[in-house]
């Protein structure tokens, strides 16, 4: 990896920048790096039973001495040690993370609140039923709430993520097909798809066949005609599409499938663009699943945890994953085991409650207003794409929903790439768009806004967008040795793969502690 | 709305400057028919209070005010405030996953921490950024030994948690893998004769819990030899990840698959929880889920970014390890700042608790008569009784006590008709132990 | 760099040095320049065999995995275990040093039908003109 030059400061951090200013801030190394024998950073209540004998009780497997390595220090180094290292993040919170398909929007604290409370986060997964029935009602108008918003019969809450309720949408998808004597072969999968969808038709035990966008960047129709055979179990489809297009074909498509015995599963991803306009039942969806942690503002946390509820039509609805919720009498609700035909289950317990308790709060915030989320989105990218088209290429022009995709063809004539300005993003204070996705437009720049980006965090965004642009033409190098202002530069991925250290070890020679 | 930062003025500007005469020209691709007319059919709109309102109404209608003896793979334990406030501060919750390492170091410093304390803890060499939960972390186990052994056989003992044996079948039915259980034996640990017997070189998997599901702990060393000697690999799941305080980890196994719920995170109803795969530095390419690696950047300063992602869904698609993308972070970071605040010995204090209020609450159990203490195997904060009466009933006397009472092995374990699993933890006070035993007692002389 | 004459090569990237019924077989410089910093190679064990036109390997760099194909059927009877430690000789000296595995070949003829060095440097002329249309 080539070493880059350090420009001169005046260059890097310039008075166009106007959302971030350079600033000072700690540095900090492995809590393993500061730990000291007989640190402790929390003590437990005196016990208050006779101590038991751990050499006596457990024989051979014993473990004499405490986990070998273990961090040793107290609770103020705790604090300011995960203090300082969350002040090295970007954030929601900080300002715009334009990732598109990410729908990065802002958390409500009181999701946060409410699933902390004592009668909710305390509550075990195999306590009685009749103990659980606030549980019950929270799972039970959640599930409510999602079929209203999508159209569908009926809907699971019991995936993860969205990876793992594609998953299940498959599966829900062989089981229907297998029921009626053939599971049938392939699913198709536009070229323009997110990755999930490949790996995971894998994993039901499909196989994957890609199908070509046409020239606007949609699903080729006419080519699906033929490419539909009685050995398609099903077609993936992402609607608005990866390019932020709506899909506008899609009941045709749905009939297509339909003719043939096959079924269509919709990728939610892109919900935020349609809820409240439209619902994907209504269009010819047989089956998709929903990112809570995307439209529903359940927080990203670093990677997650998310969730992956799937909804679906009514003849699917025998092969759910257990347990199902039902209503029984007098307002009571209860958990079935037996579901003679369900695919079984995907995950332990019941879903990942306390994330489906923040995206019910949620909803509950907005009630039917919540077209007004989806119509702020939605202006927010096409204002951006109004201000950004020219400046950067537009390589599939049909209209905008909620994010738009350019692509790096202008810049790359002075060797500038979406990289390269991704990082040049960040010194104007904002989080990188999601680079080099989709597969179909080389060098794509994919911004996704959401709604809660103010007018003012917009204009920032574009001005930005709009001196990078600047930038490349008249000084290329400044943006392809981006970030300038950063607490570490560019990293060295290759070394970081070719020879990977994974952990901490205690001999293991350090460079200079982070900073 | 108190989400949406745009007055009706700053909208109408906007549309303007789009060219736009209403919002509803943005729409225009959707095919008039399927626009809805009406607003959607939902509860609310809310205001914060009454956001709270609602869920403190549905708290109230749960199981406050009972003391519970369930574990059966969730477990309370005590959590320090510290962790919440770290969790929720803005730059940990709403950070995004750490692709653009220049901007998201604290992310890929704490993962890097939590891998290295995963390692520590169970004595393998690698581990990753976290798994949806134990339950998806046996069964991305058990495919990784498939991948690395190309074979299809998986023996699973029956005392894996019944939940964790259900979603690996789900799996297992797409994925060409043949899974068989292997019974135990008289005092709860894995049937030794019957692995022996099982065992051919078609192999890819054994898969043992410890301790199992009915708290007793296995050796895990012969169980090992044993599946080594077939060209086999052991895969370990640990679902109450404490016992590793005092407990050997399990450095034979070749994968472990461990439940992180016990390190600072709430039952909060069964999830989210988080999973972890550790395992030896020369699977890792097997390996599924986001890795940390350390490395330096142009100018020499050590640094962390997401490595080997070539084996994730994002680059290899169809080819992928898994399909995993989200995984459960935050809940990682919470592990990871709870076992950093117990620490070496705080973490080994614990169990130690959870080990001694375990052993008295089974000698007042067993004081009872007609209890019966099942298995005559070593445990750690779990054991198996056997009463002479439906467990269910007398869970049913002690709910009326205020008592939730053990899980009841007879719904998974048709064969253990009167067991029952108890589990006392360090949040267990002695004061509650001995009032579930006086309560039991007199459940058991309840006319029939 | 200039593709050796002696050289065949496939329309996957790879190169094939056949001397006498042993054939060396590696990646292309085309092929390495898209692939980028190399970071680990995934290959087969001697004694297995390999068949025409199937996988029998991976190239990885941190952006990407690559596939490589059989150019010709038979058995590897040597396999470049340099590369384990250095797989950036992939990069640096694809047609040299950065070989990837011998094959004895089951059937000398397969190899008649790859292209010689102009055919291909001509086949890698028209695939950049349409990455870039």
């Amino acid at each position: 990896m080539a070493r880059r030059a350090r420009l001169p400061q005046t260059e890097t951090m310039t008075d166009k920048i106007k959302k971030a200013t350079r600033h000072t801030n700690q540095n900090e190394g492995l809590i393993f790096e500061k730990s000291s024998p007989g640190k402790r950073a929390f003590e437990l209540p005196p016990l208050d039973v006779p101590a038991a004998d751990p050499a006596k009780a457990l024989g051979p497997v014993h473990r004499r001495e405490g986990v070998e390595g273990f961090p040793e220090v107290s609770e103020i180094e705790v604090i300011r040690h995960f203090t300082r290292l969350s002040t090295w993040n970007y954030a929601i919170d900080l300002g715009m993370y334009p990732l598109g398909s990410c729908t990065m929007k802002y958390n409500p604290r009181v999701n946060e609140f409410v699933a902390r409370l004592d009668g909710i986060a305390t509550e075990h997964p195999y306590q009685p039923q009749e103990l659980s029935q606030g549980c019950f009602k929270i799972l039970h108008l959640l599930e409510k709430c999602l079929l209203e918003i999508t159209g569908m019969d009926a809907v699971t809450l019991q995936p993860a993520a969205g990876a793992q309720g594609e998953l299940t949408g498959l599966l829900l998808i062989r089981a229907y097909h297998e029921k009626n004597g053939n599971p049938r072969k392939k699913v198709l999968i536009p070229d323009s798809a997110h990755g999930t969808n490949p790996a995971t038709a894998v994993i039901a035990g499909y196989e994957v066949e890609n199908i070509k966008s046409e020239s606007h960047g949609q699903i080729d129709v006419d080519k699906l005609r033929d490419l539909v055979t009685p050995d398609v179990a099903a077609l993936m489809i992402t609607n608005p599409s990866t390019l932020g297009i709506f899909e506008e074909r899609i009941p045709e498509i749905a009939e297509i499938l339909h003719a043939k015995g096959a079924l269509l599963y919709m990728d939610g991803a892109n919900m935020n663009a349609l809820t409240g306009i439209t619902r994907p039942g209504d269009l010819g969806v047989d089956v998709m699943h929903l990112n809570l942690h995307k439209t529903f503002s359940t927080p990203h946390g670093g990677g997650g945890p998310g969730a992956g509820p799937v909804a679906m039509k009514k003849i699917l609805e025998p092969f759910r994953p257990v347990p199902i919720l039902v209503e029984k009498e007098a307002g009571r609700l209860a958990l079935e085991q037996i579901r003679p035909d369900s695919i079984g289950r995907v995950k332990a317990f019941s879903g990942n409650f306390g994330v489906l308790v923040r995206a019910l709060a949620y909803i509950l915030a907005y009630g039917p207003g919540v077209r007004q989320a989806t119509e702020d989105a939605v202006l927010n990218a096409n204002y951006i794409r109004k201000h950004l088209e020219g400046v950067f290429d537009l390589p599939y022009s049909l209209p905008s929903m909620h994010e738009v995709v350019f692509s790096d063809a202008l810049q790359k004539k002075n060797g500038v790439n979406t990289m390269d300005i991704a990082k040049r993003l960040i010194d104007y204070g904002f989080h990188p768009y999601t680079t080099a996705f989709p597969l179909i437009v080389p060098g794509a720049l994919m911004i996704e806004p959401t709604e809660s980006e103010s007018r003012e965090e917009c204009d920032l965004f574009i001005d930005a967008m709009r001196s990078i642009a600047a930038e490349a033409a008249a000084n290329p190098d400044l943006v392809k040795s981006a970030p300038h202002t950063t607490r570490v530069r560019r990293l060295d991925e290759v070394g970081a793969a070719r020879k990977p250290i994974l952990r901490w070890k205690p001999q293991a020679s350090r460079t200079e502690a982070a900073g | 709305m108190r989400y949406l930062p745009k007055s009706p003025a700053e909208r109408q500007d906007m549309l303007a400057a789009i060219g736009a005469k209403s919002i509803d020209d943005l729409f225009s691709t959707i095919p008039e028919r399927y626009r809805l007319r009406e607003a959607l059919n939902l509860p609310g709109p809310l205001s914060e209070t009454e956001v709270i309102d609602y869920f403190k109404a549905r708290a109230a209608e749960n199981s406050g005010g009972y003391t519970s003896f369930l574990g059966a793979g969730v477990y309370n334990h005590l959590r320090s405030v510290v962790t919440d406030a770290i969790i929720q501060r803005g730059e940990f919750l709403t950070s995004y996953t750490p692709y653009q390492a220049e901007i998201t170091q604290g992310t890929l410093q704490a993962i890097f921490e939590f891998q290295t304390l995963m390692c520590q803890l169970t004595g393998q060499e690698v581990a990753n950024a976290s798994m949806y939960d134990g339950s998806t972390a046996t069964t991305e186990a058990v495919l990784m030994a498939e991948r690395l052994t190309g074979r299809s056989r998986v023996l699973v003992a029956r005392s894996l948690h019944p939940e964790y044996r259900d979603v690996l079948k789900t799996y297992a039915k797409n994925s060409g893998l043949h899974v068989e259980e292997i019974g135990y034996s008289a005092n709860g640990t894995l049937d030794q004769k019957a692995l022996q017997a099982a065992l051919k070189n078609d192999v890819a998997a054994v898969v043992v819990q410890s301790p199992n599901f009915f708290g007793v702990i296995e050796s895990l060393p012969p169980l090992a030899d044993t599946t080594h000697s077939s060209g086999a690999l052991l895969v370990a799941a640990i679902t109450e990840g404490v016992s590793l305080g005092v407990m050997r980890p399990p450095a034979e196994a070749d994968i472990v698959a461990m439940e992180a719920q016990s390190f600072g995170l709430a039952p909060s109803y069964g999830g989210p929880f988080a999973g972890v795969i550790a395992s030896r530095d020369k699977f890792v390419r097997q390996m599924p889920g986001r890795l940390a690696g350390q490395t330096t950047d142009s100018e020499g300063r050590r640094g962390f970014v997401l490595t080997l992602a070539t084996r994730e869904q994002h680059i290899r698609r169809e080819k992928a390890t898994s399909n995993i993308c989200t995984n459960q972070a935050l809940c990682a970071l919470a592990a990871t700042v709870h076992l950093t605040l117990l620490g070496k010995e705080g973490l080994r204090e614990m169990a130690h608790q959870n080990l001694s209020k375990a052993q008295f609450a089974l000698a007042e159990l067993e004081k009872i008569r007609g209890v019966r203490r099942a298995f005559d195997a070593p445990f750690f904060n779990e054991f198996t009784i056997e009463l002479p009466r439906s467990v269910k009933i007398v869970n049913a006397y002690l709910q009326r006590e205020k008592i939730i009472g053990p899980y009841v092995l007879g719904t998974t374990y048709p064969e253990l008709t009167k067991h029952a699993l108890v589990c006392v933890t360090e949040t267990t006070p002695r004061a509650e132990i001995e009032r579930f035993a006086a309560a039991l007692r007199r459940a058991l002389e309840q006319p029939l | 760099m200039a593709y050796p004459t002696n050289y065949r090569y496939t329309k996957e990237h790879e190169w094939v040095d056949v001397k006498g019924d042993v054939a060396a077989i590696g990646i292309t410089d085309y092929a390495q320049h898209e692939l980028g910093d190399v970071v680990f190679v995934e290959l087969p064990k001697v004694g297995s065999k390999i068949e025409a036109g199937k996988t029998f390997g991976t190239v990885e760099s941190v952006k990407a995995v690559s596939d490589i194909y059989a150019p010709a059927s038979g058995e590897v009877v040597e396999a470049n275990e340099v590369l384990h430690n250095t797989p950036e000789k992939i990069n640096t000296d694809p047609h040299g040093a950065g070989w990837l595995i011998k094959v004895r070949l089951a059937n000398s003829a397969e190899i008649k039908n790859l292209m010689d060095a102009a055919a291909y440097e001509a086949y890698i002329a028209s695939q950049s003109k349409e990455a870039s249309a």
